[in-house]
């Protein structure tokens, strides 16, 4: 075991894992993560604490990782390159690891301009694959990026990446991934999936190219209470896919909410039966408590025990 | 090429608001052909203040003058002569010039008119684009002669982030996204190759981070 963490655990064993996102709040309160927890609890395989997600500031991914971790919940806690340089960076590594922290998830992060600073000067010391080539380096080479020896106690982290096969160039998107796992990624995890058909093209590619026996791919799902959501991210949000026909079915539906976990679910249900796929990450943006209710309804309960 | 901006004419007004006789210095470099330091844009602005000031009810006396360089002492010192009479220096220099000028006439305070804003060419008629950021190691040799550090929002090293969408950079739909131009470049160099190994973290040491940069030519040393 690289880790031992559950998810690793769970990927392992062959199992279709499950995790889902939460998103620390704008303020220091340690209830609001409590409470989003408690949908979670016995529920998924990892949570994702993300990092100042579109670079709005908010509680520190590490920190509400802690909570969680105190709530039973295993995290797996995001970081950006956006906001830290090495230095800031491994030091944190080094915190998370300490406060239990089995999982991380390196991005480059969203750029300021969309966020609420965005005065702000980035800093991208590191890009993310060569944050993953540094995590991977502190946990199996036990050494900092500069060399310098972690003489005990390196962090053993379960090494997630991001890939968006909905972003430009698509023939790309298959090499970077590559490069992912060359620095060192155990687990992918996707951007929102909405066009099944080319998220199955992309993965067509990746298991021509080998890629899922050396790493578990777990594709990312949103479900949507309206077309507005839907229309809004087709429209502002970069290297997003997301078909018409679907944003027709949304705003034909009598009941949104439910057509929106009926998509959801059968997408979850075409993903399980593309080669390759290990698992799904659900991102069910301000709606958490819909996280245990899709998974019952898509039989993914009970969790499996690893 | 370095390009640069003309200030406001408010806050230019406002730096030399103190002053009633001040050197208007070009610079017959960079800025003469971005438009926005040469003769001309000495020419131009210098009515523009003298008629601002005239609505003000006082009077500016300015000296205008445009050497072919401002960013080396042997064109600025000549100007000894003009310089003496006047309060201050306004420059539409970059501000490499700016601060030539300050070093040359500690006595006198330079005043910038423009905002430098980066190293680059015209793409086209009256339109610059960044196109170099000086980070002191160079990797053009493998991206195809497209710089990522210059033209990527993130300085990516490793190809592009997840927002670059039909050629666009997320962060400006104005903006390509260099990281599809060097995927398409290399492509039709044949070198995609270059693209899968990974890039390493860069070393900064060699950009702005370890304080002021110096470039010695030992063979040209006297």
């Amino acid at each position: 075991m690289k880790s031992g963490s559950r998810l690793e655990k769970v990927l392992t064993a062959g199992e279709f894992a499950v995790t889902a996102e939460l998103g620390p709040p704008q303020n220091a309160n340690p209830e609001s993560i409590k409470k989003k927890a408690q949908h979670s609890v016995g529920k998924v395989d990892g949570v994702n604490i993300t990092d100042n997600q579109t670079a709005i500031v908010r509680m520190s991914s590490i920190g509400a990782a802690a909570i969680a971790i105190s709530c039973g919940l295993e995290p797996v806690a995001q970081m950006v390159c956006r906001d830290r340089n090495r230095i800031a960076m491994q030091s944190d590594i080094l915190g998370a690891a300490a406060l239990g922290v089995k999982n991380i998830l390196c991005l480059s992060g969203d750029h300021q301009k969309f966020g609420n600073h965005p005065q702000a000067k980035n800093v991208f010391d590191l890009d993310s694959v060569q944050l993953i080539a540094m995590v991977k380096k502190m946990r199996d080479d036990k050494q900092f990026l500069s060399g310098d020896a972690i003489k005990e106690h390196e962090p053993r982290l379960f090494i997630g990446a991001v890939e968006n096969p909905f972003a430009d160039p698509f023939e790309f998107r298959v090499l970077r991934l590559a490069k992912k796992i060359e620095a060192g990624a155990d687990f992918i995890q996707t951007q929102c999936v909405f066009d099944v058909d080319k998220f199955a093209r992309w993965m067509e590619l990746v298991v021509k190219a080998g890629l899922h026996e050396k790493v578990f791919i777990m594709a990312g799902l949103t479900p949507v209470r309206s077309h507005r959501a839907l229309t809004y991210m087709k429209n502002e949000v970069a290297g997003m896919s997301i078909p018409d026909e679907l944003i027709e079915r949304m705003k034909a539906a009598e009941e949104p909410k439910e057509e929106g976990v009926n998509i959801c679910l059968e997408m979850i249900e075409k993903i399980r039966n593309i080669e390759g796929v290990a698992g799904i990450h659900l991102m069910p943006i301000g709606w958490e408590s819909i996280t245990p209710v899709m998974l019952e309804r898509a039989g993914l309960l009970p969790r499996p025990e690893v | 090429m370095i390009v640069a901006d003309r200030k406001p004419l408010e806050e230019i007004l406002n730096s030399i608001k103190d002053y009633d006789k001040i050197m208007l210095m070009g610079c017959g470099g960079c800025v003469t052909i971005c438009f926005s330091g040469g003769a001309k844009a000495v020419e131009l602005l210098a009515s523009q203040i003298k008629m601002a000031r005239k609505k003000q009810g006082r009077d500016i006396e300015i000296v205008q003058c445009s050497p072919e360089r401002q960013c080396e002492y042997e064109f600025i010192e000549a100007l000894k002569k003009d310089v003496e009479p006047v309060e201050a220096i306004l420059s539409t220099a970059c501000g490499v010039g700016v601060q030539t000028m300050a070093v040359q006439y500690p006595e006198k305070l330079t005043i910038p008119a423009l905002n430098t804003k980066f190293m680059g060419y015209p793409v086209e008629h009256a339109l610059w684009e960044e196109k170099c950021a000086g980070c002191g190691d160079c990797v053009l040799e493998w991206t195809g002669g497209l710089c990522p550090i210059a033209r990527c929002a993130k300085k990516l090293l490793n190809g592009p982030c997840g927002g670059s969408s039909d050629g666009k950079c997320e962060v400006d739909a104005e903006t390509d996204c260099v990281w599809q131009l060097i995927y398409d470049r290399l492509k039709s160099l044949n070198k995609l190759d270059n693209l899968t190994a990974v890039r390493e973290a860069k070393d900064w040491r060699t950009s702005t981070n370890a304080g002021q940069r110096k470039v010695k030519f030992e063979e040209a040393m006297l």
